[in-house]
């Protein structure tokens, strides 16, 4: 298929789409592009979850990428840039976690409970399920950083040697489950405090999930994006160490 | 902008060099966040000064992941490998950490008045 579309392209125009499409500033452009257009579509249909920009971003510019023939290496070094922002970008993250610090604080205790109880549980769950169907260390190492926030995830991953591409489609997946079933599923379990609704939306499901809290009140907001962020610092302290035992 | 960016950088070079001097196993990226959480702590006006960089960062983060995203497709073949065990490991850790951080929460704060 995407030889076929390849090759009728070609045929409409082969140097113009050729020059075009290998130019550095094309996979940027693209993305930047397809995000924008993404955003706009997700903000004018109501901001469903599942058609998070993210990922809308993803699979069109993938599309864009078979059909044009450009191979994600090319892709990549076009869009480094990207990649060099998510360093700037997790140090921001401290920003969040300030302003919600005095709430925070005076909960710590309840916090502190809280969020090593819930790191425990998914750890345990996560790897259990994994050796019960006899999958190799090296899976259980990508699934574990998991439900950190992306840019996080990623040098955590590279750190402990993880796949690290599967485990950024693992944190998107946990993303994405928190705006859709996160909401549904905290009702069901009856936690209607805001406070405690934003925690488990954010040390579940980070920043797509601090977006879709954010949308149920500030506190909830407030409340995820701390809890992210004291996510990825438990999860930066004790992945390491927990995946020593699968080298 | 230009600024605020810059001090953003400057805090994660400041973590690549703690991380270098004390061999510890964590992304220098976080480091630079704790410095900068310690530091916003103590100087609001700090704070003020990265703002410019890190609001826009911050609005637009999930444009960061989508490189590493669109290499989904080179995984396709891992993923459906091992589709049984990553639905379980995700769907059910997801559920379980949720739920327990959702009740256990907001039990814990059930004395404390809701903002």
């Amino acid at each position: 298929m995407s030889a076929l579309s390849h090759a009728s392209i070609q045929t409409l125009g082969p140097t113009l789409i050729d020059t075009l499409s290998h130019t550095p500033g094309f996979g940027l452009a693209l993305t930047l592009a397809a995000y924008l257009a993404a955003s706009q579509l997700h903000h004018r249909l109501g901001r469903p979850a599942l058609l998070s920009p993210v990922l809308v971003t993803m699979i069109a510019v993938s599309v864009v990428l078979d059909v044009l023939g450009i191979s994600y290496q090319e892709y990549l070094s076009s869009v480094s840039i990207l990649a060099l922002l998510l360093g700037p970008a997790t140090v921001a993250l401290a920003l969040p976690l300030l302003h919600s610090a005095p709430a925070l604080l005076s909960d710590r205790l309840a916090v502190a409970v809280t969020l090593l109880l819930t790191g425990a549980v998914s750890l345990a769950i996560t790897v259990a399920a994994l050796t019960a169907f006899g999958a190799d260390d090296a899976l259980v190492l990508t699934t574990l950083p998991r439900s950190v926030t992306t840019p996080v995830a990623l040098t955590l991953g590279e750190s402990i040697g993880a796949n690290t591409t599967l485990a950024v489609v693992l944190t998107l997946i946990s993303g994405i489950l928190g705006a859709t079933i996160g909401p549904w599923l905290l009702d069901r379990a009856h936690v209607s405090d805001p406070r405690a609704r934003g925690f488990a939306l954010g040390v579940t499901s980070h920043g797509i999930g601090t977006s879709r809290a954010l949308t149920e009140s500030t506190v909830t907001g407030g409340w995820s994006s701390a809890a992210m962020v004291l996510n990825a610092l438990t999860m930066t302290v004790a992945l390491p160490l927990l995946a020593r035992a699968f080298h | 902008m230009l600024s605020a960016l810059t001090l953003l950088i400057g805090f994660q070079l400041l973590g690549t060099l703690l991380v270098d001097l004390t061999q510890l196993p964590v992304p220098a990226a976080v480091v630079g966040l704790v410095l900068l959480l310690a530091l916003g702590a103590w100087s609001p006006k700090l704070v003020r000064r990265v703002q410019p960089a890190a609001d826009p960062l911050l609005k637009h983060l999930q444009l960061l992941f989508v490189p590493p995203g669109v290499a989904v497709l080179t995984q396709v073949p891992t993923i459906l490998d091992a589709a049984a065990p990553l639905a379980l490991a995700v769907l059910g850790s997801f559920t379980g950490a949720l739920v327990i951080a959702g009740v256990v929460l907001q039990k814990l704060l059930q004395r404390r008045p809701r903002p």
